[in-house]
């Protein structure tokens, strides 16, 4: 699953699609660092709803989200078969913690869509792009959206 | 600029603060009155090789003040001068400016001229000389820099031969009077020099053994003299023993050559300059035009021995006037002026002037023949990062040791089996590790006295009071980030120390102290932590003064009892300050409770001790290593927590007796008749609701930075044991009432709690002088 190796034209973009909440969604796969199992969350005090906490990343501190909690989605029972991708955005890097990764597609830049403006869903606001593979709509991910804000206090 | 040339440059304004460091070390020392002549050999060749690299990355600015400092400490050297204190206060206030060009070159920007001004005039007074502008020029070509033409001294041209001409102004006359020649050569040495203009010069020139083996050619060297004008050569082959004795690796031959230039012989002595104290080198005039080419054979012997006794010293005296690019300053370049001395040698008999043409007979020479030998430090520089990143690793090396040790122990093998015993060595092999690694972090605090030994100077000059700093413990070793955050809050203290706690000099010397004021700095290593102490020699805190002070600001009630550390302690509250009228130094609202704060944020304590009339101490206690932390490990609401262990003053067990309630939810702690507020760390994390009863838990007494104290309430101690710092910052933000985080041995992440922040917080929302704080789920 995650050792495949696509061959990818240029123009095409290739993602890693994953289950949360019984949506599919993807990332960018170069901003993907890790996959890893899920962990016990150190809790932080006085942290949004979506934050899990932290986990020790081979000596880093790995700040947790809840995706399925941060994207509004019905959050099921937390289970050791959770999947906790890290995921590397500039200077910052936290896991997301999904039910499934399930592939690695490559998506030709041209298929991908703009999310309609129709959908006045908080889930929408995470949503940068959305395309369809195999019948199914494929969210694509907005991580900087998604992470918890930084600077201020998270009060 | 290409990117090899910024490391070039890096490099340099790294080696510059290097530098300056022993010429504040040198200065210090002629300061404490050693006049040995190596001390102000130090400082000469400190500005002399900041002055070389700097003409190397054309730093007018830089080099003209150097130039100017050099002249000085070359008049110093040379014995014509002789400074007294306050020539010295001077040099300690030259080596500042020297050392805020440097920076200023390297952060690209501009010092204004009337800084350096008023001092570089008075350095001219002090020693008697004439503004010698030429000489700077002398670099400006020598640099590759692009800008020769332009202002600089190029009008000053002229003036050149003036200058050579001119016996008081040479300072080539004086070293040859200090070489100890025989008798009858004085004479026609001191005439040669003034004549010398016309004329030139015979050059006996035996190179040693080490010549060679630094790279030198003399082939170079001669070439670099036909440039100055038509030489002969005359080769000695006398010394050569027999084929069957010969050292392939022994240099026997000598040479002499005559010169025919209208250079003085400064110009003839700077070719030799790179091989100084490496060979026999005899420069005379030609009194006679060329007649004493052929050297009899007699003469020459004596001229030999005088030079080779006094060689040594002729070394380090014939440096000053090497005005070229320093290759020890900045080696890189080294390879690079090779082509560009070409240069002028193209265009040797046109329309360029004498100032070039001193130039270009430095870059021919090897580079790295610099006579006067240093000591190799071995030393590499490397990246802050990297080391953090080592620090990191060998953090997470220690925890998976806990880790492993853990399960080899769950795994029910027996103390002395193999794997136990490995695993013991492997311990101690990773605390080694661990320990090593902390040491390379860490750096003497030497730098930061000697910065705050410019404090005291400019300090003490702004309230015209005499003092001295003294110090001590320089070397001891501290976390480098430690130094740098130190910095501040000393700088702060010394000033206070300058102002506030030296008297004037009239009242010292009414209540029969010395004139001078001493103001002490130490360091050292204390069971774990470094203690720094910054002491005076003062009137000491006028505690009627500072409690009175108090009353009138309303920091305490006008009825307080007070110990006399307590009144101490009044300095550090926020919004106090004792000086009757504000000085510019201090009073600035910045007070001692900044100082504290600040050191405090390092995980440190402060404490005052003072004796009326006699002087006040501060003393600064701190961690080595701000990479770990003794911390005391909690459990509450099923979450484990560190909490530093400076901050904890006491624990306790709460009984019914000691739990008052104040309104329906709050609670204090009456603890030896003082009411502490109580907090449940828990409830403050927002892990669980507040407890109904506390009566039986156990509570941190936690001591404040303003003397405020609070209860926390967990629900049990763990350990006590070092851990390392994790930041949150960089991964998720602040969090309000953590510190950071940290790795347990089981490899979960526990969370350093910041006990100053969290109980503010608390405050935020209640009064902790009238607390009745509403604890939230």
């Amino acid at each position: 699953m995650t050792d495949t190796e696509k061959q990818t034209d240029s123009t095409s973009i290739e993602l890693l699609s994953f289950r949360v909440g019984g949506q599919d969604y993807s990332v960018d796969i170069m901003s993907v660092r890790e996959i890893r199992g899920s962990a016990k969350a150190t809790s932080l005090p006085h942290a949004p709803f979506f934050v899990k906490g932290v986990i020790n990343l081979r000596g880093t501190v790995l700040p947790i989200i809840d995706l399925a909690a941060r994207l509004g989605l019905q959050t099921g029972e937390d289970t050791e078969r959770n999947v906790i991708i890290v995921v590397d955005l500039g200077e910052r890097t936290a896991g997301l913690m999904v039910d499934a990764v399930s592939d690695i597609l490559a998506i030709p830049s041209e298929e991908m869509q703009p999310p309609p403006d129709l959908a006045a869903d908080e889930a929408r606001t995470f949503v940068s792009a959305l395309t369809i593979v195999d019948g199914r709509m494929i969210r694509i991910l907005d991580l900087e959206a998604v992470m918890p804000p930084q600077g201020e206090e998270v009060a | 600029m290409s990117d090899p040339m910024a490391e070039i440059r890096a490099s340099f304004f790294i080696e510059c603060e290097e530098l300056l460091e022993s010429l504040q070390d040198g200065l210090q020392l002629m300061d404490d009155g050693d006049t040995d002549p190596e001390t102000i050999n130090i400082v000469f060749r400190a500005v002399h090789s900041i002055k070389g690299g700097a003409g190397a990355f054309g730093l007018d600015d830089l080099v003209r003040f150097a130039h100017r400092f050099e002249t000085a400490m070359d008049e110093v050297r040379a014995g014509r001068f002789h400074p007294d204190g306050e020539a010295i206060r001077l040099f300690f206030a030259c080596a500042d400016i020297l050392g805020d060009l440097v920076r200023a070159a390297r952060d690209d920007e501009q010092v204004d001229d009337a800084v350096t001004g008023p001092v570089l005039e008075k350095l001219d007074k002090l020693v008697g000389l004439e503004e010698e502008e030429e000489e700077v020029l002398d670099f400006t070509p020598a640099t590759l820099s692009l800008d020769f033409g332009d202002g600089g001294g190029l009008p000053d041209l002229p003036d050149l031969p003036d200058l050579s001409a001119l016996p008081a102004a040479d300072p080539s006359e004086d070293t040859l009077p200090s070489l100890e020649l025989p008798a009858d050569m004085p004479a026609p040495v001191a005439e040669a020099a003034m004549e010398s203009t016309a004329k030139g010069f015979t050059v006996h020139f035996k190179p040693e053994n080490a010549l060679y083996a630094s790279g030198n050619e003399p082939l170079y060297l001669f070439r670099a003299l036909r440039d100055l004008g038509d030489i002969s050569v005359t080769c000695h082959c006398g010394d050569l023993p027999d084929l069957d004795q010969l050292d392939p690796d022994t240099g026997h031959l000598s040479w002499n050559l005559t010169v025919h230039t209208e250079e003085a012989e400064q110009a003839v002595r700077e070719v030799f300059e790179f091989v100084d104290g490496l060979c026999v080198l005899e420069i005379k005039p030609l009194t006679g035009g060329g007649a004493m080419v052929a050297p009899a054979p007699a003469p020459a012997l004596v001229v030999e021995q005088a030079v080779e006794i006094a060689a040594p010293e002729a070394a380090p005296l014939a440096a000053p006037q090497k005005p070229q690019v320093s290759t020890e300053a900045a080696p890189a370049p080294t390879p690079k002026p090779a082509p560009v001395a070409k240069l002028p040698v193209g265009s040797d008999d046109d329309t360029i002037d004498a100032a070039p043409k001193d130039e270009k007979t430095a870059p021919s020479v090897p580079a790295k023949a610099t006579g006067t030998p240093t000591q190799p430090r071995a030393t590499v520089r490397v990246d802050l990062e990297r080391i953090d990143r080592l620090v990191n690793l060998v953090g997470e090396l220690v925890i998976n040791q806990a880790m492993l040790s853990q399960s080899v122990t769950e795994a029910g093998l027996p103390p002395n089996s193999p794997v136990s015993t490995g695993l013991e060595e492997f311990l101690q092999l990773t605390r080694d590790i661990q320990e090593s690694v902390m040491m390379i972090r860490a750096q003497p605090i030497k730098s930061l006295f000697q910065r705050m030994g410019r404090i005291v100077r400019e300090s003490s000059a702004s309230v015209g009071k005499e003092v001295r700093l003294y110090t001590d413990g320089e070397n001891t070793e501290v976390d480098k980030t430690v130094i740098e955050r130190l910095a501040d809050p000393l700088t702060h203290m010394i000033r206070n120390a300058v102002d506030h706690g030296l008297e004037s000099t009239e009242k010292r010397l009414e209540s029969g102290k010395s004139r001078e004021g001493h103001v002490t700095l130490t360091a050292q290593h204390r069971s774990g932590r470094i203690v720094i102490e910054v002491s005076d020699d003062g009137a000491g805190i006028n505690r009627e003064r500072v409690k009175q002070k108090a009353i009138e600001k309303e920091l305490i009630p006008a009825d307080a009892q007070l110990s006399d550390s307590d009144i101490d302690n009044l300095l550090f509250l926020p919004g106090f300050s004792t000086a009757a009228e504000i000085s510019n130094l201090s009073g600035r609202g910045v007070g001692m409770d900044v100082v504290k704060s600040s050191i405090q944020a390092l995980g440190g304590r402060i404490s005052i001790t003072s004796h009326e009339g006699k002087g006040t101490t501060f003393s600064i206690s701190l961690p080595l290593t701000l990479a770990v932390l003794d911390g005391m490990v909690v459990r509450v609401a099923d979450e484990t927590l560190v909490v530093p262990l400076n901050a904890i003053l006491e624990t306790l067990t709460l009984t019914d007796d000691d739990l008052k309630a104040l309104g329906p939810e709050t609670h204090v702690v009456q603890i030896r008749g003082g009411f502490v507020p109580l907090l449940d760390l828990g409830a403050e994390l927002g892990y669980r609701k507040p407890q109904d009863s506390y009566v039986g838990g156990i509570v941190l007494l936690i001591g404040q930075e303003d003397g405020n104290r609070a209860a926390l309430a967990v629900d049990a101690i763990e350990d006590q044991r070092q851990v390392v710092i994790k930041g949150l910052e960089g991964s998720y933000g602040r969090v309000p009432g953590i510190a950071a985080a940290t790795i347990l041995g089981d490899g979960q992440i526990a969370l350093i709690l910041d006990p100053t922040d969290l109980v503010g917080q608390a405050s935020g929302r209640t009064r902790v002088r009238q607390p009745q704080q509403a604890l939230v789920g």
